[in-house]
This record gives C-alpha cells, sequence and structure tokens, in this order.
C-alpha cells in the first residue's frame, strides 16, 4: 500500500503509510496498544469503513489493483479476515459456519461444499476433533476450538490473504500454541497478516515484520533483523521492552 | 416501624395478586363449565334467556364469535408483521445511531400508546372518508388491530435484533457476503425467537381488544362472512352479552373471558420459555 | 497465489448490488410506513372532526353542557375531567401500591420467590381490558354499592365527596378497576428502577446503621425516583386510554360530576357509548374529535413520560 492514512472522523490513526507486504508467507505487525495495528489491518479489506465516522486516504493495492476501486464484498472475498474474539455464527451447525461463505456467496453443489468444509477444517487443524459431529452447534466448542472454526471458515471462502487481528489474545495457552502451529503451516499457501501484542509469537512466527508506533510505520524487514538488529532506536526499545 | 414498613410493602403483594385471583376464580367458576361444554366452540350463541322464567336454556357456543376473532387477528397480523419486522431491521441495520433511526424508533415507541379506541376511530374516520360503503367491515376492523400491533411488533422485534451480537454482523461482512442476505439469513435468523414471541404478544393483545372492534367490525351474529361485511369478535361479544340480562349469554361470555385469559396466560409462558432458550443458544459453549 | 481449492470464481457473481439496493428500500418502506402511520392517525382525526371543530373551536374543550345529540350540542369538559379524574384517583391508590411492590420485590423478598412473583403481576397487565370490565361488573360493583361506598358516606361524607346516591358504577368504582389495571406497569419500571441503583448506596446506608426500611425510603427511592416518576406518568398514559374497562363501570352520564359517586363519562367511555348509535355527521365528527383530543392527551403524556425515562436511563441509573 501507498501513504495510507486512515481517520475515525477527525482522528488520524494511521498516518502516511507505506508498505508492501510480501507474497505468501506471515507478516506480522507489531506495537504497543493504540498504535493503530488493529485499525490499519482493517483497511486491508475494507472493515475499517465499516465504523461510523471512518475515512481513508491513499490507496491499497492488492496484485496491483486498488481495493478501493473495486466492489467492497469482492475485496473481501480475496481478503479474509479473522478477529479477536471468535465469532461463529450461533445459530449454525460447525458444517453451516465452515461453509457459509461458499453457501452465500456462490452457489456451489453439496459435494463441493463436502469437500471444502473437509478441507478447510484439515487446514484449520479441526477436522480430527470435529469430524463427527459437524452438525453439532457451533456455540458448543471451546474457545480454542472456535477460533480454529473461524479459521477454517475464513479460508474455506478462498481468499488470497488471511488477515488475523490478534488472534490469540481471548485463549489460552496450549489453544494459541496450537493456532500458531496452523499459521505456520497455512504460510504455504496463503499470505498471512497478523497483528499480534504478542512480541514472541511474532518472532516465532512470522517471516516479516513490521512495527507501528502512534499511527506511523517505524520498521519493516525480515522477522530475524527486526529482532535482532533494529535499524530504529524505537524498535529496539519496543522490543526490549522498554516500553509498551 | 421497620417490621411495620416491611409488613405494608408485602401487604401491597397480597392486595395487588387479590384482583388477579378474583378474576381467575370468577373466569373460571363462572365460565368454566361453558368452555367444557360440548358446543361451545361449533355452535352458535343460544337464544336469549334467563333463568327465572323457568324454560330450559339453551347454552349454545361462541363459534361466529371465535372464528371472527381468528380471521381478524390473522388479518391483523399479516399487515402489521412485514411492517413491524421491517421498520425494526432499517431502524437497527441501516440507522443505528444515526437521527433518523432513532427518530423511527422514538415515533414506534409513542404508537404503541396510542388509546386503542382512537385506533377504532382514526380507522373509521378514514374509511368514512374514502370508503363508507365498507366502514364497518373485517378489513376496518383487522386494519383498526394492525394500527395497534405494529409498533408492538415493531419494538419487540428492535430489541430482538440489538441482541445479535455486533461480531456476528462483522464476521458476515469479511467473508464478502451480501448485506441483504446476512441480515435475513443470519442476522434475523439469530433473532427470530425474539421476533417471533414479539408477534405472538402482539396477537395475545390485539385478540382481547374490544374497543376500536366496536366502531369497525361491529359485530355480526353469522361470524364471518367476508371482508367486506361486518364480523363478531370475541371481545365485542363479550361486551354485548356481559351487559345483558340473559343468564345463558353471561355464562357465554365468561367462557369467552376465559379463553381469552387462557390464550393470554399461554402466550406470556411462551414468550417466556422462547426468551430463556434464545440466551441459552448465543451464549452457548 | 497457490491455492488447492478450484477457484469458483467463475461462479461467484458480481455481489447483487441491486439486491442490497432493493433490500435497502424495503426496509426502508417499512420505516417510512410507521411514520407514516403516526401522520396520518393526527391528520385523519382532525379532518374527521370537521364541521365540529370549525364550529366550537377551542371552547369544545370546556362546553359543560351535556353531550345531546338530538339538540345537536356537543362539549367535551365533563368528560375531560372525567377523564383526568379517573386517572388521578387511579394513581392515587396504585402507586403507593406499586412503588410498595417494587420495594418488596427489591430489597426484601426472598431471591427465589423474586422471579415468580414478578411474573404473576405482569400478568396483571396481560389480562385484556374487556374481562376486567366484566368482572368489575360482576364482582367490584356490588362490593362497591353494598359495602365500601356505603361506609365512605358514612365516615367521610362530610368532606362532600360522596354525596351522591351509590350505585356501585360511578367514578370511585372506574377510579378503582383502573387503579388495579395499572399497578403492573408503575410495578415494573419502578422495580426496574430500584434494581438500578448501585448496590454500594445500599450499603453505605445500611454501614451507618440504618433499616432496612430506612435505607430504602430515605436512600434507595430517592435515588430511583426519577425513574418511578417515569413509570408513573407512563402507567397514567395508560390509564387516560383505558376504555372498556372504565365504560363498563363509570355510568355512562354525559353531566358535571357533583361527587365522587356521580355517574361520568370519560372521553374513552364517551366514544365507545355514543358510537354505535352515533347519527349523523354531525355527532360523528364530534366524537372524532373527542379521539383527537384524547390522542394529544395521552401523546404528551407519553412524550413526557419516556424522556423522564430516558434521562434516568442517560443519568442515574446504571442499566447493569
Amino acid at each position: 500500500m501507498d501513504h495510507l492514512s486512515a481517520f475515525y472522523g477527525t482522528k488520524r490513526a494511521v498516518e502516511d503509510l507505506s508498505l508492501r507486504i510480501p507474497n505468501a508467507g506471515v507478516t506480522a505487525i507489531i506495537g504497543p496498544s493504540g498504535c493503530g495495528k488493529s485499525t490499519f489491518i482493517r483497511c486491508l479489506n475494507r472493515m475499517h469503513e465499516t465504523a461510523p465516522k471512518a475515512r481513508v486516504e491513499g490507496s491499497v493495492r492488492l496484485d496491483g489493483e486498488d481495493i478501493y476501486a473495486l466492489e467492497p464484498t469482492m475485496v473481501r472475498r480475496r481478503i479474509g479476515m479473522v478477529f479477536q474474539r471468535p465469532n461463529p455464527f450461533a445459530t449454525m451447525s460447525i458444517y453451516d459456519n465452515v461453509s457459509a461463505a461458499l453457501r452465500f456467496n456462490s452457489r456451489a453443489r453439496r459435494a463441493e461444499l463436502d469437500a471444502a468444509v473437509l478441507r478447510s477444517l484439515q487446514q484449520a487443524a479441526l477436522w480430527d476433533e470435529v469430524k463427527d459431529t459437524l452438525d453439532a452447534a457451533a456455540t458448543s466448542l471451546s474457545g480454542g476450538q472456535q477460533q480454529r472454526l473461524c479459521i477454517a471458515r475464513a479460508i474455506a471462502a478462498n481468499p488470497e490473504v488471511i488477515l488475523m487481528d490478534e488472534p490469540c489474545s481471548a485463549l489460552d495457552p496450549i489453544s494459541t500454541a496450537k493456532i500458531e502451529d496452523l499459521i505456520f503451516a497455512l504460510k504455504k499457501e496463503y499470505t498471512v497478516v497478523i497483528v499480534t501484542h504478542n512480541m514472541q509469537q511474532a518472532a516465532r512466527v512470522s517471516d516479516f515484520t513490521a512495527f507501528m508506533y502512534l499511527g506511523k510505520l517505524v520498521e519493516f524487514g525480515p522477522t530475524q533483523s527486526i529482532f535482532e538488529q533494529p535499524k530504529e532506536k524505537l524498535t529496539e526499545s519496543y522490543i526490549t521492552g522498554r516500553f509498551g | 416501624m421497620n417490621y411495620l414498613m416491611s409488613a405494608f410493602t408485602g401487604l401491597t403483594i397480597v392486595v395487588i395478586l387479590i384482583p388477579l385471583g378474583s378474576i381467575l376464580y370468577t373466569a373460571i367458576v363462572n365460565g368454566g363449565a361453558a368452555v367444557i361444554s360440548p358446543g361451545f366452540f361449533t355452535e352458535s350463541p343460544g337464544l336469549p334467556c334467563s333463568s327465572s322464567s323457568g324454560q330450559t336454556c339453551h347454552l349454545g357456543g361462541v363459534a361466529p364469535a371465535i372464528s371472527g376473532t381468528l380471521v381478524l387477528i390473522s388479518l391483523a397480523a399479516l399487515i402489521a408483521v412485514p411492517i413491524g419486522v421491517s421498520a425494526a431491521i432499517y431502524v437497527v441495520e441501516f440507522g443505528r445511531n444515526r437521527p433518523l433511526g432513532r427518530f423511527i424508533s422514538s415515533v414506534a415507541d409513542v404508537l404503541s400508546g396510542v388509546p386503542s379506541i382512537v385506533a377504532g376511530a382514526f380507522v373509521y374516520a378514514l374509511f368514512y372518508a374514502y370508503a363508507p360503503a365498507i366502514a364497518f367491515s373485517a378489513l376496518s376492523g383487522a386494519l383498526a388491530l394492525s394500527v395497534l400491533m405494529i409498533p408492538v411488533v415493531a419494538r419487540t422485534s428492535e430489541e430482538a435484533l440489538r441482541t445479535v451480537p455486533n461480531a456476528m454482523r462483522e464476521a458476515a461482512v469479511a467473508l464478502g457476503i451480501a448485506k441483504w442476505k446476512s441480515t435475513l439469513r443470519i442476522v434475523l435468523v439469530t433473532a427470530l425467537p425474539g421476533v417471533v414471541t414479539g408477534v405472538l404478544l402482539s396477537v395475545a393483545r390485539a385478540a382481547g381488544e374490544a374497543a376500536p372492534l366496536l366502531l369497525t367490525a361491529f359485530g355480526n351474529p353469522h361470524g364471518f362472512q367476508g371482508l367486506n361485511l361486518p364480523v363478531e369478535a370475541m371481545p365485542l361479544q363479550i361486551f354485548v352479552f356481559a351487559t345483558s340480562p340473559f343468564a345463558n349469554w353471561k355464562e357465554l361470555a365468561w367462557g369467552m373471558a376465559l379463553v381469552l385469559i387462557l390464550l393470554v396466560l399461554g402466550m406470556s409462558v411462551v414468550s417466556r420459555l422462547v426468551i430463556q432458550r434464545l440466551a441459552a443458544r448465543l451464549q452457548g459453549g | 497465489m497457490a491455492n488447492t481449492f478450484p477457484t469458483p470464481t467463475g461462479r461467484l457473481r458480481p455481489p447483487a448490488r441491486w439486491g442490497d439496493r432493493i433490500f435497502h428500500a424495503l426496509v426502508g418502506a417499512g420505516g417510512f410506513a410507521l411514520v407514516l402511520l403516526a401522520v396520518a392517525l393526527i391528520a385523519v382525526l382532525w379532518s374527521g372532526s370537521e364541521p365540529t371543530s370549525s364550529r366550537y373551536g377551542v371552547s369544545f374543550l370546556w362546553r359543560t353542557q351535556p353531550w345531546n345529540a338530538e339538540t345537536d350540542a356537543y362539549g367535551a369538559a365533563p368528560q375531560i375531567i372525567g377523564t383526568l379524574v379517573t386517572s388521578a384517583i387511579a394513581l392515587l391508590l396504585a402507586v403507593p401500591l406499586s412503588v410498595g411492590a417494587a420495594i418488596f420485590l427489591t430489597q426484601q423478598a426472598p431471591r427465589w420467590l423474586r422471579g415468580p412473583v414478578a411474573q404473576v403481576i405482569e400478568l396483571l397487565a396481560a389480562v385484556p381490558s374487556i374481562v376486567f370490565g366484566f368482572w368489575a361488573l360482576v364482582v367490584l360493583v356490588p362490593i362497591m354499592r353494598y359495602q365500601i361506598e356505603p361506609t365512605l358516606k358514612v365516615g367521610l361524607g362530610w368532606t362532600g365527596l360522596f354525596s351522591s346516591t351509590p350505585i356501585g358504577l360511578d367514578y370511585l368504582t372506574a377510579s378503582v378497576v383502573l387503579a388495579v389495571m395499572v399497578v403492573p406497569t408503575i410495578t415494573a419500571i419502578s422495580r426496574d428502577s430500584i434494581a438500578a441503583v448501585p448496590r454500594d448506596q445500599r450499603e453505605g446506608a445500611l454501614s451507618l446503621g440504618a433499616t432496612t426500611w430506612e435505607a430504602s425510603s430515605r436512600v434507595i427511592v430517592p435515588y430511583a425516583r426519577s425513574g418511578i416518576f417515569g413509570g408513573v406518568v407512563l402507567g397514567l398514559g395508560r390509564a387516560l386510554g383505558e376504555t372498556m374497562a372504565v365504560t363498563l363501570t363509570i355510568g355512562n352520564n354525559n353531566y358535571l360530576p357533583v361527587s365522587l359517586l356521580s355517574q361520568g363519562q370519560t372521553l374513552a367511555s364517551l366514544i365507545a357509548n355514543e358510537f354505535t348509535e352515533a347519527s349523523g355527521k354531525s355527532e360523528l365528527s364530534a366524537l372524532i374529535e373527542a379521539g383527537l383530543v384524547l390522542l394529544v392527551i395521552t401523546f404528551l403524556v407519553n412524550v413526557v413520560a419516556r424522556f423522564i425515562l430516558h434521562r434516568f436511563e442517560v443519568s442515574g441509573g446504571n442499566r447493569e
């Protein structure tokens, strides 16, 4: 994206950010609370504009196309999102949740839905746990399972990019570990952008890292170099835990 | 002093419950026999007679009133539900926190306080001006009832829609699902128990309203004969029979009163159960 | 982009923009219909009240001669008085009962009792007006006529409020029925308001050595008073518009009242009683004007009630 600025009303939450996110691989966005990383990631799939009085300046490009020139719903089908707290559709079964995007957005037949559900749940490392109870209510799963369900649901929509906004912050350490493993597996096929306030998670999981502070991009580069030889003083302070 | 006042407040509960108990008791004692008599739901009312005349009184039944009530509330619901639910959807999904949405919501609030007789006068005046021939008809009666139902349906649907967590709407948006699909097939479905409860409650209320029907449906010994003709209804018939001097008619009136009370009681219980199940489902886990 | 799924983009239609547009229009129409209904209500009643409204103008509101279809003379003052007086007395009777019940339910009743009793009281709210009227006719009126009213006449006759001959159908009986009908509303809202008072208020009072009654009356209820007041005004709104129960108990008399035991009429019962025999456009338009007056009164009262309640929610009571 180039020169992206995002506003809430008159408040500028993200300032003049220019960044190129690499294909296939995990990019982590880190920074202290309130630095604008959630706002930033929500600009990437045009979720930010759903907030009241929200505004965006600048452009975001996917494969060369400016996503703000396209239909928002089309954009969101190509760029999926997983949220901080799992939000499965409460009235639907596990199967229906995962297949939701396909059922609503296309005229896929039952066999295709079955196949999609199978593959998504496998990729989300949830298949073994639910394969016999696909018709059970989605809300009967534990928190960690529900989040993996949401990941499966996002995958089933066939996106090119998967955005994750602090996906593990509401979960226990064991579920967090499972999800980190699955992100690791996902990066072979998808471009993943993950926002996290947990630096260790970023270090473990990502290939590239961007550090944001007060709405501005401070530094961006391969994860290893960010963590071991940060170029900016600010980055170094954050990483060594001097603030945030 | 403390005990005195505690006794007082406890007493208020008792005082409040006395009329309720009395109503139930009176209805059951005076109307119970009528309700379980074989012809109650199928026959027309028997000829008026008073117990002092010595002849055997034929009780008959209240079939015309029952069928009339059914027709009226069905028609009224047919009108009120689409309007009320659409308005609620508009307020919550398109107008939330915006002035227009809040305005419509306030209007619904205020409309729910319209006295039932005024609703009847309104519909009558409307027909009198534009279609006087059918001013006294099932159609006008149904319209009057729908005037009372629309605000209730709108408000309860609005509440139900608001209980759907925003996270679900966000999830649907993030998947690229069109708004109309996600609203109807996900949000509304989630809120459906609450919406249906609201509808049932407003129907139960409408079934018991006599005042608006005095001015519109008017009453008809033969029950429903067509949308353009007057029609009988239970609350109307209760009014006429209750003020008459005839014993069998009064007994029928109590029977109908009992039916109405049970209807309303049933709806309350059902709605409470539905609300509980809805809450449980949304929390799941 | 590497993907293991065959992308079904072929079958993905660009999201039907028209689907969203139509939907938006349809639900917007529903909202519009609602507002239209409110406007039409006033407009139709207004135009329907011609020619009476142009004949009398505002004096319709205070002409006191009895409603007379034969001489074609109409005035709504007796009925307005009837409406206001019966509602006022109803509130006088209902408010202490309701607030007392609300205090009981929130402060004193054992927890397992609170829910069921509250629900039973709300059941009272659901009983149809006509059933109330019927019951009043059969049960309440005789009691009033043979027991309560003679007693009042003897004991409080000196006040001049009970000078008429008691026949059971009068202002007082109608007020009593209204009171019973309005109690559930006031109780429910008072209960909510009192329950919304923060716990620390009560605990603070108790820790200073107050009894439960003192805590309730001096700390909690005053804190909740605007909410309770809003509930009372809402109850007033209900009472003003009540028709069937009042029609059956008030005695159908269009003269100005002399005492609480006089027969009388409210705006609502006037319309109910006179409508079916209304002769000709003149009387009809007068009745419709009465309806308009009633609508305006209840409308104002309801707006005030909701305003008060809204302010209470916003400032004092936290709903959780």
